[in-house]
């Protein structure tokens, strides 16, 4: 589904010296599966999610996600594109003077659906992410779980085959953690979406996905199965950060 | 000041009683086009101003420093020397330098970057996540510009535009008494150069209710538009 084929991302830093986020990477995700992305602060997997829906442009390589090189695609086409990708973020990214219903709207509208159709939708995916009874509330009335939960059901919206969750639950109490990690495999169940998921948690991991990237330095260090909520790591990193968790 | 010059006082701004209502068209012509060319040109000036901004949409250090520089120049001009500078510009645009008209085009070249300036504060409250969000679902520029950043920020734009309305009700004085006209040349030729202080006093009072007026809608209008 996703192929990152030699990406590279670097940036400049305020003194006019370059810090690579990225070294030369290349990963491939299949479809249908929940696909981690883990190491400490600064170990490039956030760059490294943001290269697939090219928030960030790679300085060298091609990113194809469901046989589309996107690195290729005008302006317009990547915004076609983009809206078979949802995205979730840490921070939630609701627009405040929006209702839910009408964040979860706002994708629909840029998709061109009609007003009928977005209405149907949206009453879909709050019930998908249990919010039926909060519709009509704005972001500011919302706990951080629901808020997140707001944005699970705006990435869905527009039945995307992949959603990129970046840090979705460091926001998060340990107990909405859990409940937004089932909603997101609820949701790879029930629709087969592509999910990749970024996280400094092993637990995370564990919990939900079914294969995931150790990042270290803007490299991948190893990649590693998991069944079971046992993941099997090889590298020293990876064994000290189970252990750790 | 006794009971009998009270009266009098009262019958003096009684017979003004069309001057008062003249002028008070003036003044609401002047700010009327001023706030119209601010919304109409400065708007769409300050959010260019602010997505040239260094990681912005169109980051671009040449337009945002270009654009930056022109603004703070005019804003740099004390409101009177602007208006002097610009008597020639407004005679070939109206054709006359005299009336609430006239007066307008020197407000408008004032309030076009005061307004820019407003705007582009306005904005930068917007956290850049949720832009970043909506340019993850494919949101064409328009409609992040529309939907996300007006949208975001309209109650800070509402308090702008408060803020730009009183600020040029006292500038549209300033233009009165360079022959605009409206409420402020009207204290000024009664109430000092021919020493009627209840027409002073009257005005300023006018003004001051006037200004109260408008902050409180504002303030009412912002408050209840942010969901924030």
């Amino acid at each position: 589904m996703i192929h990152l084929n030699q990406v590279e991302k670097r940036f400049q830093h305020p003194d006019g010296g370059w810090f690579s986020a990225v070294q030369p990477t290349s990963l491939s995700i299949r479809a249908g599966e929940i696909f981690g992305l883990i190491g400490f602060s600064g170990a490039g997997k956030s760059t490294l999610l943001r290269l697939i829906n090219l928030l960030e442009r790679p300085d060298a390589g091609a990113v194809l996600v469901d046989g589309q090189d996107l690195t290729a695609l005008t302006s317009r086409q990547l915004r076609d594109a983009r809206q078979n990708i949802g995205m979730v973020f840490q921070q939630f990214n609701l627009m405040a003077n929006r209702t839910v219903a009408e964040n979860i709207a706002f994708p629909l509208e840029v998709a061109g659906w009609s007003k009928h159709d977005i209405r149907v939708r949206v009453a879909e995916c709050l019930d998908v992410v249990h919010l039926s009874d909060r519709a009509e509330h704005y972001p500011a009335q919302l706990s951080g779980g629901q808020k997140q939960r707001v944005g699970i059901a705006r990435a869905l919206a527009s039945r995307p085959k992949v959603i990129l969750a970046d840090e979705p639950t460091s926001a998060l109490d340990p107990r909405t953690t859990q409940s937004i990690l089932d909603c997101l495999s609820e949701i790879n169940q029930r629709f087969g979406v592509t999910v990749v998921i970024v996280t400094h948690e092993m637990g995370v991991i564990r919990s939900i996905c079914h294969r995931a990237a150790l990042l270290d330095k803007g490299e991948v260090v190893e990649i590693m199965d998991i069944a079971n909520g046992q993941v099997d790591a090889r590298s020293a990193l990876a064994v000290s950060l189970l252990e750790a968790a | 000041m006794d009971a009998v010059s009270l009266n009098e006082a009262w019958v003096n701004l009684l017979s003004l009683a069309p001057e008062i209502g003249q002028a008070g068209l003036e003044t609401l012509i002047m700010l009327s086009i001023g706030l119209f060319s601010a919304l109409v040109l400065g708007g769409p000036l300050g959010i260019l101003l602010y997505l040239s901004q260094p990681g912005q949409m169109f980051a671009n250090r040449t337009l945002c420093g270009v654009l930056g520089w022109f603004v703070n120049l005019v804003r740099s001009f004390p409101f009177i020397i602007l208006l002097v500078t610009l008597g020639p510009l407004t005679r070939v645009l109206i054709g006359s330098t005299i009336g609430p008209v006239a007066a307008s085009v020197s407000l408008s070249f004032a309030a076009i970057p005061y307004f820019a300036r407003l705007v582009e504060q306005s904005l930068r409250e917007i956290p850049r996540g949720v832009i970043e969000a909506a340019e993850a679902m494919g949101a064409s520029p328009l409609r992040i510009i529309v939907s996300v950043l007006l949208n975001e920020a309209r109650s800070g734009l509402i308090s702008a535009l408060t803020i730009l309305t009183i600020s040029f009700l006292s500038y549209s004085s300033v233009a009165g008494v360079v022959g605009g006209g409206g409420i402020g040349d009207l204290a000024i030729r009664y109430g000092y150069y021919r020493f009627q202080t209840e027409v002073m006093v009257a005005m300023v009072l006018l003004l001051v209710v006037i200004v109260q007026v408008i902050q409180f809608a504002g303030n009412r209008l912002a408050a209840r538009l942010d969901k924030r």
